[in-house]
């Protein structure tokens, strides 16, 4: 008989697994080409590329791979993030030309027989690497007056609302404001002084809801030059959104909203 | 009465943002602007771009598809639709809206892609002088047309024109 005569610690998995695949756990890996737009003001005014090989594995996302370079290779590699998790909104960049979260696009999901090219996010003033100055898209968020405005006395426990009035503005409260709608708008790019799509759509958070009273306040605000009436209805913001907000239907509901205002 | 927020009113139309002061004078956007004019140009573009729909094919269909077709589309075709009064309102609403409609659109395009305000008034300034010689030239067109055209030589009509005899 052949009993072990040692202990066998319990297996990763339980199900059988072919010898090739290495044991219970193992995520297959494969080699990927990283490209990264650099640009460094105190080195050079000219914005570089640089390229590295790593292997990643199945699970990883092109966060963990800037992560294996700053970490492992190249500690100058500069870029934001906070939670990792697709809910801070620090880290949208420009992945194979497309706008999305570095934390929420997974390695496999790209064509990783070619470069991976992340950029930052256009229309922005780049500072470092992938670290653009946010500071345009904030003052055009703080313009529409993202908070509560209400007249009445506050009441003592909870200003109440129907699940449907709730109902009505809850594909725009998901926004994280990680700016990858209005960095992804060719109107916004042009200047920048238009509103974008992340500015209306927290504007229409706030005019769509029952509880606020400055919803006129903020229509006027966007029946500026600048305002909803710029937008081309390209979709490109829809397409952005991690969040999967429907930014450009949000856009049409405000645009529609100062149409019937002004009747 | 107990604490409450009574005292809130709705803010004044000139609102300063949250945290202003605290901005660096180089991330204030541009003044806002009064009035409604984006609108107007928005909801025109839609409403004109419907009535040109249903102007131009009824234009095309009448001197395309009507009687000879094509062959008959001569001086004296034009000059016979605009004896008729509502030719002459359809083709002046016609030229009207198209131009109107074209130059906004033109006007939509250069503020999008134009990126020095100089560049942008030369550009809008060319294509407003344009629209408006175009529209002026072509409503002179449809109201002093003369169908019945003499030979300044000889005061004999031209041949093709259409006189009264």
């Amino acid at each position: 008989m052949s009993t072990p005569t040692q202990d066998v610690a319990e297996p990763a998995s339980k199900v059988d697994l072919a010898q090739s695949s290495g044991g219970g756990g193992e995520i297959p890996s494969f080699d990927i080409t990283l490209k990264v737009r650099r640009y460094d003001p105190e080195f050079s005014d000219e914005a570089r590329w640089d390229e590295w090989t790593l292997t990643m594995y199945g699970t990883d996302r092109v966060l963990d791979a800037l992560h294996k370079v700053k970490w492992e290779i190249d500690g100058s590699l500069t870029f934001r993030r906070s939670c990792a998790h697709g809910i801070c909104g620090s880290d949208a960049m420009r992945i194979n030309g497309r706008n999305r979260l570095a934390c929420k696009t997974l390695l496999k999901d790209l064509d990783t027989s070619k470069p991976i090219t992340v950029e930052p996010i256009k229309g922005l003033p780049v500072e470092k690497d992938l670290i653009v100055d946010m500071e345009p898209f904030f003052q055009s968020y703080r313009e529409i007056m993202p908070f509560l405005v209400n007249n009445s006395p506050a009441p003592t426990a909870e200003r109440l609302q129907s699940p449907e009035d709730r109902e009505r503005f809850d594909d725009t409260t998901k926004c994280i404001l990680c700016a990858a709608c209005t960095s992804s708008c060719p109107v916004f790019w042009t200047d920048g002084q238009y509103f974008g799509p992340a500015a209306i759509v927290n504007a229409h958070r706030f005019i769509f809801d029952s509880r606020d009273d400055a919803g006129d306040m903020r229509l006027e605000v966007l029946n500026d030059k600048e305002g909803v009436w710029r937008c081309r209805t390209t979709f490109n913001c829809s397409d952005a959104c991690p969040r999967g907000i429907e930014v450009t239907k949000a856009i049409q509901e405000v645009k529609t909203a100062i149409l019937t205002r002004a009747m | 009465m107990t604490a409450t927020n009574s005292e809130a009113v709705l803010p004044a139309q000139g609102i300063e943002a949250p945290r202003s002061g605290r901005v660096d004078p180089k991330y204030l956007r541009s003044k806002t602007t009064s009035g409604s004019f984006e609108m107007a140009a928005w909801v025109f573009m839609r409403v004109s771009g419907i009535a040109l729909v249903v102007l131009i094919f009824v234009h095309l269909w009448v001197n395309l598809m009507v009687g000879d077709g094509i062959h008959q589309v001569d001086f004296g075709f034009v000059a016979g639709k605009w004896a008729n009064p509502v030719w002459q309102f359809w083709d002046l609403t016609m030229l009207w809206l198209a131009m109107l409609h074209g130059t906004n659109g033109m006007r939509t395009i250069i503020n999008d892609y134009a990126e020095k305000d100089s560049t942008r008034l030369w550009l809008k300034s060319i294509l407003y002088i344009g629209s408006t010689v175009i529209i002026i030239l072509g409503t002179m067109v449809i109201f002093t047309f003369e169908p019945c055209l003499l030979d300044s030589t000889t005061g004999e009509p031209l041949p093709r024109a259409v006189c009264p005899n």
